[in-house]
């Protein structure tokens, strides 16, 4: 590998002060001094931000003038910025891969700032390794692989259905992939929505209908990803679709339901009503197809004698079918926070404790209590209301981030019952106020000033019940007027927050993307790459990637659509070259390799391993197993790193 | 006698340590300047002879940081460099050079305070063990 590149390295260092993000802690000045010295380096700079249009001018500039062929660039993560000093190379005329970056601000300057001499040389240090390795880089070509113009997205609520329609708009098929029986998601379960107070069914169910009718979309609900192969372009999918016991054929009639015998809770009411054991989710369900569920199904075939289209077949099970895409959007939502894990305000335990979702399912006139919301205890009218905001949000022993719809959803739900009930009283206990989208401010200054809707600040302690009455009692510090005051409630309804849903662990490892501390899908940049993954052609929507409104989440459907498109559109994507590659001369065919590999990749042909390099991922998981350095890792080489760890303790 | 710095040699997986490093420093998270990080694409990268070439240059430790169990980016990765961490600890042993001086633990992209505190902790059992004893020889050469 050395042996065939004659050529001389000619390196240019180019040290970043970031302003004052590396600069402020250390001596750039010393450590482009220090670099050089070191050997081979033709030229060493520092600049005040590299990344900027002056800077790269520089870097390009000197490769072409002083006949640089290796350049070093000491500034942030590689994962930042790596691309952008490629592309200078690239315009400058030499191979992208024969630049180096070395972290000395997320590596040093940032977690090291009050020992500024030792980040000095830490920085010094970290420039020699990338010396070091600069001085190996060897030019390498991109491959170009096809991508399929097929897209996944997996979850059907509002995010998955506005990515699906954009998507489909612009002529690519895509597969939309639901485990439940319909798609909808839990905009489908809400009353109104703020602050337009639109009816959250009717600005919902037309875009249900598109997708179904869409000719470019295959809706596969009551379905699950199962497995995922493949990288961006080429993705085989593994879907597997639970048995419904019902066919295409079904009508939606409902007469098998009205003659089933069993009744159970139903889920989209949070088990406040009931449904049979053949069901739809709601009247407005996308496919109107029942669904028979297996687990409370006693078998009895009525629904079967009653049946018209014929459509109800016991004898089915689950299928499995594979599907190849290019590109894969996740949507899959949230769920709420099981208030019950905040024992002191009694969800569970006392009647009229209720969480902010049931409270919708019964102010929604299409709910199971037809829209007239009733103590739980007793059935009677609350004449008194208090919502408690931050439950599972906000919150040391549960969750520390912000869920960004409660206040609003709060405010909401309390001018939506005191609209129809104007003799209620209704408190809502906050912490603070957070209502920061667009007319949401408005909207809750309405509340205040027109409602007569009472906000007091402090966050209860405790609710204890009044064992005959069943009404609550509430204790909460005023923080305002700094006294303790003690209220007396019909009817608590808990502002829940948002949590990743419990399967996000699972759909995690099938997509080998990463989460986040608070468990929500991560993206590859809070603010230059939010719809991104870091595994290419994988792309968030909506509430998996963190708690968020309908307005941003529909924003994020439409704004992974369109980052989805990009490869589509262009029909190939250049991959990162860093693949396997094996020296003939040194293979002994000893077959190590073959079986590390878990990709299948490496074959061994004439007793000598050869890499398929469509099938190659670049782990180097053969390289590291490799008894004689024939395997390498092209820009990971053993005499790259070797020499990284020569120079971490020495100079040469 | 100045106090005893070790200098430590790390080997982060691109996909979840190296960025779970990057996420201390922009978390801005304070830990000892002992490490110095070489990025490879997957821990299963690691050769047990860059473990060994650390040490024979005067590494006083050397630390492998991978994806969690179950959350490679390459499937199984991570599994791979276990193994092989755990078959140069026996070297280690055999050679004199006590096995705590290599060290593997999983940090994910989002665990910037994990990483932070590995390498905090990491430092100070370097620093109760004390200087590699390949180190004066090799610091000569």
């Amino acid at each position: 590998m050395v042996e065939g590149n004659k050529e001389e390295p000619r390196i240019g260092v180019y040290i970043c002060h970031c302003g004052i993000n590396i600069a402020g802690v250390i001596d750039v000045e010393e450590v482009a001094k220090y670099a050089g010295t070191l050997k081979n380096v033709v030229l060493s700079k520092d600049y005040k931000y590299m990344c900027s249009d002056p800077g790269q001018e520089m870097i390009i500039k000197d490769i072409k003038e002083h006949n640089l062929n290796r350049i070093v660039v000491a500034a942030c993560s590689p994962r930042m910025h790596e691309p952008t000093f490629r592309a200078a190379c690239e315009e400058a005329g030499i191979n992208p891969f024969l630049m180096e970056m070395s972290n000395i601000r997320e590596h040093s300057s940032w977690v090291h700032m009050k020992e500024p001499e030792k980040a000095t040389e830490k920085a010094k240090d970290l420039v020699r390794m990338a010396v070091a390795k600069a001085r190996l880089l060897e030019p390498l070509e991109k491959p170009k692989v096809k991508v399929t113009d097929k897209a996944l997205v997996i979850g059907g609520g509002i995010a998955g259905i506005q990515a699906s329609l954009d998507l489909a708009d612009q002529g690519f098929k895509v597969y939309l992939v639901e485990k439940s029986p319909t798609i909808g998601g839990k905009m489908a379960m809400l009353d109104k929505t703020f602050p337009t107070m639109d009816c959250s069914a009717c600005i919902l169910t037309p875009k249900m209908v598109d997708v179904a009718r869409h000719p470019n979309i295959e809706l596969l609900t009551y379905s699950e990803v199962k497995e995922i192969d493949g990288f961006i372009g080429n993705f085989k999918v593994k879907v597997e679709k639970k048995p419904r016991f019902v066919t295409d054929d079904c009508t939606g009639c409902g007469i098998c339901a009205d003659v089933c015998p069993v009744e159970v809770p139903n889920e989209f009411d949070l088990g406040l009503g009931t449904r049979k054991a053949i069901y739809v989710p709601f009247p407005q369900a996308v496919p109107l197809i029942y669904t028979i569920d297996q687990e409370n199904c006693v078998g009895c075939g009525m629904c079967l004698n009653v049946c018209d289209p014929d459509a109800i077949n016991f004898d089915s099970g689950p299928e499995e079918i594979e599907i190849e895409v290019g590109t894969i959007i996740v949507a899959t939502g949230f769920d709420i926070f099981d208030a019950r894990r905040k024992e002191e305000y009694g969800y569970g335990i006392y009647d009229n404790v209720i969480n902010g979702l049931e409270f919708e399912r019964l102010i929604n006139a299409s709910g199971p209590s037809g829209g007239k919301l009733l103590r739980p205890s007793d059935g009677k009218e609350p004449k008194s209301i208090g919502f408690i905001q931050c439950v599972g949000s906000r919150d040391e022993a549960t969750n520390k981030y912000c869920s960004r719809v409660c206040c609003m959803y709060a405010i909401k739900n309390a001018r939506l019952y005191k609209e129809k009930h104007p003799e209620t009283d209704i408190y809502i206990f906050y912490m603070d106020i957070r209502a920061f989208g667009k007319g949401y401010e408005e909207f809750y200054k309405i509340a205040q000033d027109e409602y007569g809707i009472k906000f007091i600040r402090g966050r209860p302690g405790e609710i204890l019940e009044d064992p005959q009455t069943k009404n609550l009692i509430l204790r909460v510090e005023d923080t305002l007027l700094g006294e303790t005051i003690e209220v007396d409630l019909d009817l608590v309804v808990l502002s829940v927050g948002m949590e990743p849903p419990k399967d996000a662990e699972k759909l995690q490892k099938i997509l080998r993307i990463s989460r986040g501390a608070d468990g929500f899908f991560l993206e590859a940049h809070p603010k230059l790459r939010p719809i991104d993954t870091l595994t290419e052609g994988v792309f968030l929507a909506g509430t998996a990637q963190g708690p968020k409104d309908i307005p941003d989440t529909v924003a994020q459907g439409s704004a992974a659509a369109a980052r989805a498109a990009i490869p589509m559109s262009k029909g190939e994507v250049e991959i990162e070259p860093i693949l396997a590659e094996a020296d003939p001369e040194k293979c002994i065919g000893c077959r190590i390799c073959e079986r590390v590999c878990d990709f299948g990749a490496i074959q061994i042909v004439e007793r000598k391993a050869r890499v398929n390099q469509a099938l190659c991922k670049g782990c180097g998981g053969c390289a590291g197993a490799c008894p004689t350095g024939a395997m390498q890792i092209k820009h990971f080489s053993d005499n790259q790193i070797m020499a990284m760890i020569h120079a971490a303790f020495k100079e040469d | 006698m100045a106090e005893f710095e070790p200098k430590i040699l790390a080997f982060l997986c691109n996909w979840c340590s190296y960025a779970g490093s990057d996420l201390a420093g922009t978390s801005r998270i304070q830990y000892p300047p002992s490490i110095r990080a070489i990025r490879v694409m997957c821990t299963a990268r690691m050769d047990p002879q860059f473990i060994l070439k650390a040490f024979s240059e005067g590494a006083d430790g050397v630390m492998v940081a991978g994806c969690h169990p179950g959350d490679c980016h390459y499937v199984a990765g991570n599994y791979k460099a276990k193994r092989r961490v755990t078959l140069v600890h026996e070297i280690l042993e055999n050679m004199g050079i006590e096995k705590e001086r290599l060290m593997l633990d999983w940090v994910s992209a989002a665990e910037g305070e994990k990483f932070a505190t590995i390498v905090k902790e990491f430092t100070n059992t370097i620093k109760k063990i004390g200087p590699s004893p390949l180190r004066a020889a090799a610091r000569q050469k």
